[in-house]
């Protein structure tokens, strides 16, 4: 009987899996602006989706990466990066400063009640996805070893050229 | 044999018949995703650092979330199992069920949401509910929710409803409304000036049944905030108001409460600056008068000071004071150019806080009152005054050099001042310490990389010095390796100059990460994001892994 039941569920659920678009939640610019977070699943190009903290040392180790490599990369590739701050109120209003001094070049948004966290299902940060020109998520990855940007330029470049991406 | 047969049959249409809903929803599309979590504790004792081992021996806690999306509709629920609840978190969790689950539909400009829900008005200052598992914070919201916004830059937000408090709801409804207008969105004269006002309304329900006291049923609180920029410079300011609210908080005192926050900053490439100003008192807005640590929280007070990310560094954190406090804080980020003699090829990064945080000074409201007396107004506060006691204070510089591709470094100074009597709530000695991090990555190759960290905390205080190493290992890209030793070779007391040794294995993919750890772990004070929660010594095994999906 249980095979029976458990046969039910996973029938169930092959229907549901198919790649993910990204939910549509309110998030804030560092200007403190309405963002939907709708229109990352328009972008056009390939993006990478980053979520990260002032306090997280391996997130600032993956996005200060991607910030060496930044200018390197937009020469050989058209794509989007996108850091999504979960700093709450406490360590919010650190966030501009701190990417401005760091120099990062990329667009960075706040979200300080973890709404888009947690409707992105993330467990831990850092976790990163990447997402095709239609906004799908053919990629994610959680926490950072050093040299994985450079597996996700791979990725970037197989996206640009039209390959698909084997999880 | 036939009966069980038909039996058989029943159950099977029976589940068809239960399944046909999620079917159907198939047969229209969407999608569904979640995430896994689980960490299992196998206890050891140890007396000599206090680790217990509890009758139950295993300490399990997991929870599974599934969200639902089609369109505009989407629906969640979360499963939880705390068997029994790991050490360290309220073992009120104890049990296993749905806490949370929603319905939502939200279309261009509105959104509903039934159920639980998570929202934050401003600052949180007035209004925050949001969870924090590794803590054991959740203080959702059981009720309904709806945002409004009938132009570009206009946005309305009401909710009512009941909070959790573990397996059960808090006694007290909350109910509240926010508004916030963005003139820049409204009228594009500026373009590079933005300006947003906003303010919000919150008022919690909670019968009085006290035999001694006549309690206010009704208490509201209400905010108005600003944020101006103009350029590269940012100016916020938020202000709350709480009428009287006696409870085990405030020791039943009938003052009202007051909170004001600035935050000012200003950035250019390379260079970046803020400051944060706060002073308040008797803030703790809860929404059942006897609730204690992190439970049923209404609103959410922003600490003054920095997340310190490293271990030693995180051994004396800061928490908010809800009875009073009057804090500054400031940051410097700056990046010393790359290609230069000190900048090296890639830059250098320093980072440079400040924190300071004092008690408010409260007057006697008359000479036979004490302050704090329950019963009565309490005492006589005005915001930005001093009182006679430092709660914290701490200096930090931060200095992050990548040499290569190879080598990357971050080395952190810190000195602090910690007012343990009123951190901790018992008695000890003020801990000054000093302390200091090396964090070196090498990476040998693509697929190898070393990571070692060196940590020193002096102090002639609490548990005396500490030294710390860690080494990690991580190959193949997926698996890791780490031991760490947190060494208190300066305990005053020889017998407790421990050895808090840990060894993990661990394998990463994609977004699952699953860990084995065995060790000790040192008494002490858990913060995810500014907010603590005391954790017991503890020795064992601990698993856990998790994945998104």
């Amino acid at each position: 009987m249980k095979k029976i039941v458990l046969l039910f569920f996973l029938i169930s659920f092959t229907f549901f899996l198919k790649a993910q678009n990204v939910p549509s939640v309110e998030i804030k610019t560092l200007n403190g602006l309405m963002f939907n977070t709708d229109s990352i699943n328009r972008m056009n190009k390939p993006v990478v989706l980053s979520f990260w903290a002032t306090w997280c040392v391996p997130c600032i180790k993956e996005l200060s990466a991607i910030s060496d490599n930044y200018d390197d990369w937009k020469e050989e590739a058209d794509f989007e990066v996108i850091a999504v701050s979960i700093d709450d109120s406490r360590s919010a209003s650190r966030v501009a400063p701190f990417v401005n001094g760091r120099g990062w070049q990329f667009r960075v948004f706040l979200d300080p009640n973890q709404n888009f966290k947690r409707a992105m299902n993330i467990v831990n940060v850092p976790h990163t996805f990447l997402l095709d020109k239609n906004g799908k998520i053919v990629w994610q990855h959680t926490s950072y070893t050093d040299g994985d940007e450079e597996y996700l330029f791979e990725l970037i470049k197989k996206l640009n050229s039209g390959e698909e991406i084997n999880k | 044999m036939e009966k069980r047969l038909i039996n058989k049959l029943l159950f099977i249409s029976i589940l068809v018949f239960l399944l046909s809903p999620i079917l159907a929803f198939s047969q229209l599309g969407g999608q569904i995703h979640g995430n896994f979590q689980t960490d299992v504790y196998l206890y050891g004792e140890d007396s000599l650092i206090g680790a217990l081992k509890p009758s139950h021996k295993v300490g399990i806690m997991g929870y599974a979330n599934f969200i639902y999306e089609l369109e505009n509709f989407s629906a969640g629920l979360r499963y939880e199992a705390y068997l029994n609840t790991p050490e360290g978190i309220d073992p009120r969790y104890d049990g296993q069920g749905i806490p949370y689950r929603f319905l939502q539909y939200s279309k261009d400009n509105y959104k509903i949401v039934v159920g639980n829900f998570y929202e934050q008005f401003g600052n949180g200052l007035v209004l925050r509910s949001y969870e924090d598992k590794t803590l054991g914070i959740d203080n959702s919201i059981d009720g309904i929710l709806a945002h409004f916004s009938p132009t570009k830059g206009i946005m309305f937000k009401g909710l009512a409803g009941k909070q959790r408090f573990f397996w059960d709801k808090g006694a007290g409804i909350v109910r509240g409304i926010d508004g916030e207008v963005n003139m820049s969105e409204l009228i594009k004269v500026f373009k590079s000036a933005n300006l947003t006002f906003g303010a919000s309304v919150v008022s919690k329900y909670e019968a009085d049944l006290d035999p001694i006291y006549k309690l206010p049923e009704n208490v509201l609180a209400f905010s108005d905030r600003i944020s101006f920029s103009y350029k590269n410079f940012v100016f916020q300011s938020e202000y709350v108001f709480k009428y009287n609210d006696p409870s085990s908080d405030n020791n039943f005192i009938y003052q009202n409460g007051e909170a004001l926050l600035f935050i000012t900053s200003y950035t250019t490439k390379g260079f970046g600056i803020v400051t944060q100003t706060k002073s308040l008192y008797n803030m703790s807005f809860r929404s059942s008068r006897t609730a204690n640590l992190n439970n049923l929280s209404i609103n959410y007070i922003p600490a003054i000071s920095k997340t310190q990310s490293y271990s030693l560094a995180s051994m004396y954190p800061y928490a908010s004071q809800s009875n009073g406090e009057t804090g500054f804080q400031a940051d410097i980020f700056f990046k010393i150019p790359k290609k230069t003699k000190i900048g090296g090829k890639y830059g250098t990064n320093i980072s440079l806080n400040f924190s300071y945080v004092n008690s408010i000074k409260k007057t006697p409201i008359s000479d036979t009152i004490l302050i704090g007396q329950s019963g009565t107004l309490g005492y006589n506060a005005e915001l930005f005054t001093f009182g006679d006691e430092l709660y914290y204070r701490d200096f930090n510089v931060e200095v992050s050099k990548k040499f290569s591709k190879h080598l990357k470094t971050i080395f952190m100074f810190q000195n602090l001042f910690y007012n343990y009597k009123v951190l901790r709530g018992k008695m000890g000695e003020n801990v000054f310490a000093n302390l200091g991090v090396a964090d070196i990555t090498y990476r040998i190759n693509y697929n190898n990389t070393i990571k070692t960290q060196l940590q020193a905390l002096f102090t002639e205080q609490d548990y005396g010095d500490w030294a710390m190493g860690l080494l990690q290992y991580t190959f193949k890209r997926k698996w890791f390796v780490v031991f760490m030793d947190q060494y208190n070779y300066g305990n005053k007391d020889d017998k407790k100059r421990v050895h808090y040794y840990n060894f993990a294995l661990g394998y990463t993919k994609g977004s699952g990460r699953i860990q084995l750890g065995y060790g000790k772990q040192r008494e002490g004070m858990l913060c995810v994001g500014g907010v603590c929660r005391e954790v017991p010594a503890m020795y064992g095994f601990t698993l856990s892994a998790s994945v998104s999906f």
